[in-house]
C-alpha cells in the first residue's frame, strides 16, 4: 500500500487483527469487514463488547453497519471530503496530540517556497505541467534540501510510480548533514502543520454534509468519537479495504486516514493504527514478494528504461542516506546473489546491465491495451480470472481473443479459459469462435491442501500450510509448473550464445524435488527467500546481517528471519492459550516478527509508555522491551542524537520512531513518492453526477485516462449534457457468501445456494423513479456495457442529498460470470479503465450508470442498445462541450 | 401416563432412562445481538452432516435465500430489515436495523415429534437432545405436523440405493438437526457453534447457557437495546423450554417463530384413553359380527 | 448367551428394563445410533493448514482419510481465528474435493471449436517452446529511443494473490531472467 508506505515507511497493515480488541473506537470505512472478513471481525465485536464505539461509514447499510454503534451513510466517492473534514475538526478545535505530533510527525518541517497549495491554485498543486499531464513534484520538497542528483526523468521524484515509490523507501532528497528546517512551535507559515491547517480549512461540517450527503450531526458524532477516544489513555483504529483503494484517488483516501491517525497519535500503539484488509489469502505476500511489474522482492525498484542509467546512478537514486533504506545496496546485492548465485559479482555490477527494464506503466491494464493493439502474443494466468474480475470485462476478453497463446491455471475452467466459446462477445457476435486465433492451454492446478507453502495474511503474518494429499491426475502446484517450466526452458537454452539468454543460463534454479511428481521443495525456496551466507550456506536471522559485498544472499530482505536457525518460523503453531494476546510464537510476521509496527511510538519521547493502559514497548534504561518485538534498534537510547555525518539508521534520532523514513518521522505531508498530491484533496470520481464544490478542478488531474481508446468510452459527467443518460452513482462490492470473481465459490453448491443470483440493490425511491419491480429484473448500463440483475429493493441503500440535489445509488455485487453452478452478468463489465496514477487501480467503487426495468437485450441487440445510448449521450455532450480548463494551466511558480 | 406425556416437567422425556449413561443436557444459546448473518453455521452444518444442496432459488427477501428450516437445511439464518433504532435511546442514527438470527431445531424438553413417532426413529439422546435415526425412519411423516416450529420435514430427493423399495423413488425420510450427535459422542462441539465467527451460537450445558443468557439479557436491557428478549429459555413454557433457545431483538413472530409454542401432543394422554374406549367398542363389534356369522 | 442378548435387544424388553416405558430414549436406540462416532476421530492424519480465501488467515485442520480430504474445520489453536471459519472457509472441503474441478489438461488449438485432450508433459514442452519462440521474435535490447530494455513486451503473466509466497518468488525470479516485465496480480483490482 503506497499510501501507508509514503506516510509511515512500510507498505503493510500497521497492526494485527487481534489487537483491534484493544481499540476504544474503530472506524470501518471503505470496508465491509463483517461480510468480507467475518472471522477477523470477531475482534471488532470483542472491542464492542468491551465498550468501544464502532463506526461504519459507507454508502450502504451492510452487515457491518448492522453491528456498528453508528452507521453514517455517505455518497460513494466522497470519503476524502469526509476525512478531510475530520482533519479540519481536529485542527480547528486543537484536539491533536501535541507531544506526539511535534516529535513523531513531520508537522514542524518547513516546505520550500516553490510549493503552492490547491487552495491557492483552485484544485491543482504547484508543478502541474499540462502538456505532460504530470506534476513536477520537486516543487513540494522540504526547504533547504536538494533533490538527489540522478539520471533521467526525475520530475516525479524517485521511481516512476507504484508500490516502491510510495514505500517510503528510496527516501531521496533528505541528505545527511542537512537536517530539515523546522519550527518546533509549528508557527512558521510554511511548516507542514500550518499548510495542513490552510489546506483543510474549508472542509467544514456543513461542506462535508453537503458534499457527502450525510448530516452535520452524523459527521460530528464521528469527529467526537475519534477525538474522545484518542490520546494518552485511549486509542482509535481505522479499518479499510478496496472501498478505499479502487478510486482514481485511491491512494489519497488512505493518506487522509493516515493524517488523522498521526494527528491523534494513534500509530504504533495498542488498539491503534490502520488495518488494511486484503481480499486474497496472500495478496500482501504477492506484493512483498511481488508478482508486480514495478518492484522486486522487498519493494526494491525494478530498473527503468529511462531513469537511473547505470548501476551507480541506480544505487545512488535508490539509497537513502538516512534510515534503513540506507542499506539498499545490501538488499539489492543479496537479491541478485539469490537469483544468479556466483554469476552475480561486483565486477559485473551484479548483472545490473542485463536486467530487464520497465516503463512508467506496464501494469495489467496497459497489457490489456497492448493485447488489443496486437502487441502481446502470449499470456499466462495463474489463479486469477480477469474475464470477470477486471474492470471493463469486454476489453479484457477481446484482448484475450487477440493472443497467439494463452495458459490458464486454475482449479476449475474459469471464464478466462472459456472466453473463446462462451463469452458475452460470442453472444453479441463481436467474437466468433472459428475466427479466434488463440491457442489455449488449460492446466489444472493443485489446491492449498495439495501443496506446502506460505501465505502472508493481511497483518504481514507468514503462515505455513502443509500438504495433506497428493494432487490428482494432471493437477499440479504452481510451484511445480513454474519450476519445471523454467527447467525446460533452461535446458533448451543451455547452449545459447544469445546475450538475451544470459540471465536464463545464470539463474540459480537447482531446487530439490521429491515424490513421484518431482514436486520442488517449498521449504528450500523459503530458505532461499530468508537468505544465507554465501560461503557457508548458514541461514541468516535478521536483515541487519545483509551485506553489499556478495557475502550474503537473500530472496526478500524483509522476510529475512523467517528461516532463522534453519527452522521454518512460519510453521510455528503454538496455541494462543499458551501465549499472551500478541501471540509472538504463532507463525512469523515481517519485519523481524514485529506484530505492531512503529511500536516505538507507543512510548513517549523519553521512552516511557504514554499510559499504563496503552503500554506496549518501552525503554527500561538500557534497552527497548515490552510485549511486542520493538520496532527500533534494541539499545538506541531515547536521547540518542545523530552526529552530522551519521548515515542510515545511525542518522535516526532516539525519539524518531519511523525508522524506514529518511527523517525518522511519519509524514503528514508527503514531499515525494506520490505522483498526484502531497496532501489528499477532494476530487470527484472520474464519473460522477456532481461538480467539485471545493475547486474548479473537478477530478484528479493526474488520473490515468484512455481518452482515445474506443474500447473504453466514458459517461458524460456533472452538468455536461448527456450526463442525464447515466444519472445514478453505482458502486460494486462483495458478499460474504462468495469470493471475488467467483472461481472459488460459484462452483460450490453450499455457497451457491446462499447467494444464487446476480442482483442489484436499489432504494424504494429509485425503484419508484425508474419503475423497477422488487424481485423482477433490471438492466444497468454505462457507456461500456449493459448487464442485467434481479432487483433487491431495500432501505439499506438510501438516496443521498448532495448540493441540494437528491441522487440515487445502485449497488452491485461483482461475483458472477458465465460459468459455475450459479451464473449471471459481471458487474465489472460496466467498469472503465480510468486509474489511480500511483498504483494503476481502477475506479469501480464510484461510477455513474443508468438503470431500466426488465432484462437486457440479447445478442447483437445488446451492442446496439449500449451504442445507441452512448451515442445519444456523447452527441449531446459534443453539442455543448464542457472543458476542464484548469488542467490546461501550468502551475509552477516562476 | 399423564405425568410424562403432554404435561410440562423439568426433565426432557426419555432422558432419565439413560441411567449411568446419561450426560449433562446440552444445547444452544443463539445470541442474535452478535449475529453477523454470515451463514457459516449453515455451511458448517451441511459440510459436517453431508446435507444435500437445497435449491438455487433467489428470493429477493433481504439476504435470505434459504427461507426456512427443512430436511436439507438444519440451520437457517433469517434476515429482517427494519426501520427501528437499535437502541431505545435512538442511537443507530437513521433508525435502520438489520436483524439476523440463526434458527435451528429447538430440541424441546417436551417434544411432540418423539411422542408421535411410531417406529422409534425419533429418540431422546443421553445428552437430552432429539434426533431422527435414519436407519429406523420409514418416512411415515407423523412427526412433520406434530412439530410446532415446522422443523421436521421429509427429504424429497432421489432415494439412496441402500434404502428399501417401499420408499419409492425418493428418500422420503425425515431429517433435522441432531445437535451433531456424533460429534458430541466424540467430545466435539457441534459444527455450527464451532464455526460461528462471533459466538452468536454458543454450545454448552443447558444450565450454564441459561445463566449466561440471563446475564446477557440483563446487560443488553441495561444498555437499552430495543426489544431484547429471551425466547425458549423458560422451562415453564408450552414445550417445557427449548434445548436450543435464543436471545432476540424483537418479538418471535418478527423472526417467523411462534410466539407461544405448545407441544402438540399436550392432550395425547386423554386422546389415548378415548382411543382405547373406541377400540374396545370396535373390537367388541367385530367380535359380535364374527359370532353372528358363525351362527 | 446369544439368545439372551437377542431377547434383551428386543425393543419391548428394553423399554421395560431400561425404564424407558415410552421408548423415547435408550430403548429405541438402533445399533447404528449406539455405535456412532464422529468421522474425524477416524482420520488417517490431521494436517495443519490455512484458509485459501481471504487474507484474514484463519487456521484450518485438514482431516485425511484414504488419501482424500474427508473434512476441514477451523484450528482452535490459531490466535487470529480461534477455530472459527466463515462460510467460504467452512466450504473448503467442497472446494478441494469438488466434482467440478478439472484434473486433466485441456487444449484448444488456434481457431478450434472444442477442447482436446493433451498429455501434461507435451503441454509443458509446448508452453516452453511458445515462450522461447515468442521471446526470441519480440526481444528488445533497447527501446525505440535507444534506452536499455532487455525485455519482451509480447508476453505477460497474471496472478499471484491466491498463490504461495514461494510460488510468487519463482514467478518473479523466472520472469526477470526471461525479460518478461508485464507481471501482475490482483493487487491492481
Amino acid at each position: 500500500m503506497p499510501s501507508l508506505g509514503a506516510s509511515f515507511g512500510r507498505g503493510g497493515a500497521t497492526d494485527f487483527q487481534q489487537d483491534l480488541q484493544n481499540s476504544d473506537c474503530i472506524v470501518i470505512m471503505g470496508s465491509n469487514m463483517a461480510e468480507n472478513h467475518p472471522v477477523g471481525f470477531q475482534w471488532v465485536m470483542e472491542a464492542r463488547e468491551r465498550g468501544a464505539t464502532v463506526i461504519h461509514i459507507d454508502p450502504r447499510f451492510t452487515r457491518t453497519s448492522a453491528m456498528a454503534s453508528k452507521w453514517v451513510g455517505i455518497r460513494a466517492g466522497s470519503d476524502i471530503a469526509f476525512l478531510g473534514g475530520v482533519v479540519n475538526y481536529i485542527l480547528q478545535n486543537d484536539l491533536w496530540f501535541e507531544e506526539y505530533v511535534k516529535h513523531y510527525t513531520n508537522a514542524p518541517v518547513i516546505i520550500a517556497d516553490t510549493f503552492a497549495d490547491t487552495e491557492d491554485l483552485d484544485g491543482l498543486f504547484s508543478g502541474w505541467d499540462p502538456e505532460k499531464g504530470k506534476y513536477d513534484t520537486t516543487t513540494w520538497r522540504y526547504e533547504g534540501m536538494e533533490m538527489h542528483a540522478s539520471a533521467g526523468n526525475r520530475e516525479e521524484g524517485f521511481g516512476p510510480s507504484g508500490h516502491q515509490a510510495g514505500h517510503g523507501g528510496a527516501g531521496g532528497g533528505l541528505r545527511h548533514g542537512e537536517p530539515p528546517s523546522e519550527d518546533p512551535d509549528l508557527q512558521h507559515p510554511r511548516c507542514v502543520f500550518q499548510i495542513l491547517k490552510r489546506h483543510y480549512q474549508r472542509y467544514t461540517p456543513e461542506l462535508v454534509a453537503d458534499l457527502c450527503g450525510c448530516s452535520v450531526e452524523e459527521f460530528l458524532f464521528v469527529c467526537e468519537a475519534l477525538t474522545q477516544n484518542s490520546g494518552r489513555e485511549r486509542t482509535s483504529a481505522f479499518c479499510y479495504a478496496v472501498g478505499w483503494t479502487q478510486h482514481t484517488v485511491g491512494v489519497q483516501y488512505i493518506r487522509t486516514a493516515a493524517i488523522i491517525q498521526q494527528l491523534l497519535g494513534n500509530m504504533g500503539r495498542p488498539g491503534g493504527g490502520i488495518v488494511a484488509l486484503r481480499g486474497h489469502a496472500s495478496i500482501q505476500g504477492s506484493t512483498d514478494i511481488p508478482t508486480l511489474y514495478d518492484i522486486l522482492p522487498g519493494y526494491l525498484s525494478m530498473p527503468h528504461t529511462e531513469y537511473y542509467g547505470d548501476f551507480e546512478s541506480f544505487m545512488q537514486a535508490n539509497t537513502s542516506p538516512t534510515g534503513f533504506w540506507g542499506h539498499f545496496k545490501a538488499y539489492w546485492v543479496s537479491l541478485m546473489k539469490s537469483y544468479f548465485g556466483e554469476h552475480a559479482t561486483a565486477d559485473n555490477d551484479w548483472l545490473f546491465k542485463q536486467l530487464p527494464r520497465i516503463d512508467d506503466d506496464n501494469s495489467v491494464y496497459f497489457t490489456v491495451d497492448q493485447m488489443l493493439e496486437g502487441n502481446v502474443k502470449g499470456y499466462i494466468i495463474a489463479g486469477e480470472n480477469p474475464a470477470v474480475g477486471n474492470s471493463n470485462g469486454r476489453a479484457n476478453r477481446l484482448g484475450l481473443a487477440k493472443l497467439d497463446w494463452l495458459v490458464v491455471r486454475d482449479l476449475v475452467e474459469i471464464e478466462s479459459a472459456s472466453f473463446w466459446y462462451d463469452s458475452p462477445e460470442i453472444e453479441t457476435g463481436e467474437l466468433e469462435t472459428k475466427a479466434i486465433p488463440t491457442e489455449v492451454f488449460f492446466l489444472p492446478a493443485a489446491a492449498h491442501t495439495e501443496k506446502d507453502g506460505s501465505f502472508t495474511n493481511t497483518q504481514r503474518l507468514l503462515q505455513w500450510h502443509r500438504q495433506a494429499v497428493e494432487p490428482r491426475d494432471d493437477c499440479r502446484s504452481d510451484l511445480w509448473f513454474y519450476f519445471h517450466l523454467g527447467r525446460r526452458i533452461r535446458e533448451k537454452l543451455a547452449d545459447s550464445k544469445e546475450p538475451r539468454d544470459e540471465l536464463v543460463r545464470y539463474l540459480r534454479w537447482d531446487y530439490p524435488t521429491h515424490g513421484q511428481l518431482d514436486e520442488p521443495s517449498a521449504e528450500a525456496i523459503l530458505a532461499e527467500i530468508n537468505g544465507s551466507e554465501t560461503a557457508t550456506g548458514a541461514p541468516l536471522d535478521a536483515y541487519t546481517k545483509l551485506r553489499d559485498d556478495g557475502s550474503t544472499a537473500c530472496g526478500c530482505w524483509i522476510y529475512c528471519g523467517v528461516f532463522k536457525d534453519g527452522v521454518n518460523q512460519a510453521a510455528r503453531r503454538k496455541p494462543h492459550w499458551e501465549q499472551d494476546y500478541v501471540a509472538a510464537e504463532w507463525a512469523w510476521a515481517w519485519p523481524a516478527n514485529r506484530r505492531t509496527i512503529y511500536n516505538r511510538a507507543s512510548a513517549d519521547p523519553n521512552g516511557d509508555p504514554w499510559s499504563e493502559r496503552k503500554k506496549l514497548v518501552w525503554w527500561d534504561g538500557t534497552k527497548w522491551t515490552g510485549h511486542d518485538v520493538p520496532d527500533f534498534e534494541p539499545t538506541k537510547a531515547p536521547d540518542y542524537r545523530p552526529g552530522k555525518d551519521a548515515t542510515a539508521e545511525d542518522a535516526i534520532a532516539g525519539d524518531h520512531p519511523f525508522i524506514m523514513q529518511a527523517d525518522g518521522r511519519s509524514w503528514l505531508f508527503v514531499p515525494q513518492g506520490l505522483v498526484d498530491a502531497p496532501l489528499p484533496t477532494h476530487y470527484e470520481p472520474h464519473e460522477s453526477p456532481f461538480d467539485n464544490p471545493l475547486y474548479a478542478q473537478r477530478a484528479n488531474p493526474r488520473r490515468q485516462q484512455r481518452k482515445k481508446a474506443s474500447y473504453d468510452p466514458y459517461n458524460p459527467v456533472a452538468d455536461e449534457p448527456g450526463a442525464e443518460v447515466y444519472p445514478y452513482v453505482v458502486t460494486t462490492y462483495r458478499l460474504t457468501e462468495h469470493h471475488t470473481a467467483g472461481g472459488m465459490t460459484r462452483t460450490i453448491p453450499y455457497l451457491s445456494e446462499l447467494q444464487p443470483e446476480m442482483f442489484c440493490e436499489v432504494s424504494p425511491e429509485l425503484a419508484a423513479e425508474a419503475g423497477l419491480e422488487a424481485g423482477g429484473w433490471a438492466t444497468i448500463f454505462t457507456a461500456r456495457s449493459a448487464i442485467e440483475a434481479r432487483v433487491l429493493v431495500t432501505n439499506r441503500i438510501p438516496p443521498v442529498t448532495v448540493q441540494g440535489r437528491t441522487t440515487h445509488q445502485v449497488g452491485l455485487p461483482y461475483h458472477w460470470g458465465a460459468r459455475g453452478l450459479t451464473t449471471g452478468d459481471s458487474a465489472n463489465d460496466l467498469g472503465h479503465l480510468a486509474l489511480d496514477p500511483n498504483v494503476h487501480i481502477m475506479e469501480s467503487k464510484a461510477m455513474t450508470c443508468g438503470i431500466r426495468p426488465g432484462r437486457r437485450p440479447r445478442g447483437k441487440a445488446l451492442t446496439e442498445f449500449v451504442t445507441e445510448l452512448r451515442e445519444q449521450a456523447h452527441s449531446r455532450r459534443e453539442m455543448a462541450p464542457r472543458h476542464e480548463p484548469e488542467e490546461t494551466r501550468k502551475t509552477s511558480k516562476t | 401416563m399423564s405425568s410424562t406425556l403432554g404435561h410440562p416437567a423439568a426433565a426432557p422425556d426419555g432422558w432419565d432412562a439413560y441411567g449411568d449413561d446419561q450426560q449433562p443436557r446440552v444445547g444452544f444459546f443463539t445470541d442474535t445481538s452478535v449475529c453477523i448473518g454470515c451463514k457459516a453455521c449453515e455451511v458448517a452444518c451441511k459440510e459436517w452432516n453431508l446435507i444435500p444442496e437445497d435449491g438455487l432459488s433467489w428470493t429477493g427477501e433481504s439476504y435470505d435465500n434459504t427461507s426456512a428450516l427443512g430436511a436439507n437445511t438444519w440451520r437457517h439464518v433469517a434476515f429482517i430489515e427494519q426501520e427501528k433504532p437499535l437502541h431505545t435511546n435512538g442511537d443507530g442514527s437513521t433508525g435502520l436495523r438489520w436483524l439476523m438470527e440463526s434458527d435451528v431445531c429447538k430440541h424441546c424438553t417436551h417434544a411432540a415429534c418423539l411422542d408421535v413417532c411410531p417406529t422409534g426413529s425419533l429418540i431422546r439422546t443421553e445428552f437430552g437432545t432429539v434426533i431422527v435415526q435414519q436407519d429406523i425412519c420409514n418416512g411415515c411423516g407423523y412427526c412433520v405436523p406434530a412439530c410446532p416450529f415446522g422443523v421436521l420435514d421429509k427429504r424429497h430427493i432421489a432415494k439412496p440405493p441402500e434404502l428399501p423399495a417401499f420408499h419409492g423413488n425418493e428418500d422420503g425420510r425425515v431429517w433435522k438437526c441432531t445437535l451433531c450427535y456424533d460429534r458430541l459422542k466424540g467430545g466435539h462441539e457441534p459444527a455450527c457453534a464451532k464455526a460461528c465467527p462471533t459466538q452468536s451460537i454458543q454450545f454448552g450445558p443447558l444450565d450454564e447457557l441459561r445463566e449466561r443468557a440471563d446475564a446477557r439479557l440483563a446487560k443488553l436491557s441495561g444498555e437499552g437495546w430495543n426489544g431484547v428478549q429471551l425466547y425458549g429459555r423458560d422451562p415453564d413454557d408450552g414445550v417445557g423450554g427449548f434445548g436450543a433457545f435464543f436471545l432476540l431483538l424483537d418479538d418471535p413472530e418478527v423472526y417467523g417463530l411462534p410466539p407461544d409454542p405448545i407441544v402438540t401432543t399436550k392432550h395425547l394422554g386423554e386422546m389415548w384413553s378415548s382411543m382405547a374406549a373406541a377400540a374396545t367398542v370396535l373390537v367388541a363389534g367385530v367380535a359380535c359380527a364374527f359370532i353372528g356369522r358363525r351362527r | 448367551m446369544a439368545l439372551r442378548t437377542l431377547i434383551a435387544s428386543w425393543p419391548a424388553v428394553r423399554q421395560l428394563r431400561e425404564g424407558d416405558a415410552f421408548a423415547r430414549g435408550p430403548a429405541a436406540q438402533s445399533p447404528r445410533t449406539r455405535d456412532l462416532t464422529p468421522r474425524i476421530d477416524h482420520a488417517d492424519r490431521v494436517v495443519e493448514s490455512v484458509c485459501p480465501y481471504c487474507a484474514v488467515g484463519c487456521g484450518q485442520l485438514v482431516y485425511v482419510k484414504d488419501g482424500a480430504v474427508d473434512h476441514i474445520e477451523g484450528d482452535p489453536a490459531s490466535p487470529i481465528s480461534r477455530g472459527r471459519l466463515c462460510p467460504k472457509g467452512q466450504a473448503s472441503k467442497s472446494l478441494v474435493e469438488s466434482p467440478l474441478r478439472e484434473t486433466k489438461v485441456k487444449y484448444r488449438r488456434p481457431y478450434g471449436t472444442r477442447w482436446e485432450e493433451l498429455d501434461l508433459d507435451t503441454a509443458m514442452e509446448m508452453i516452453a517452446d511458445r515462450i522461447i519462440e515468442t521471446r526470441a521474435a519480440s526481444w528488445d535490447y533497447e527501446t525505440e529511443t535507444g534506452a536499455p530494455a532487455n525485455r519482451t513486451m509480447a508476453i505477460g503473466n497474471l496472478g499471484g494473490a491466491t498463490l504461495d509466497n514461494e510460488e510468487n518468488y519463482l514467478i518473479k525470479k523466472l520472469t526477470v531472467a526471461l525479460g518478461i516485465v508485464q507481471v501482475e496480480n490482483q493487487a491492481r483490482i
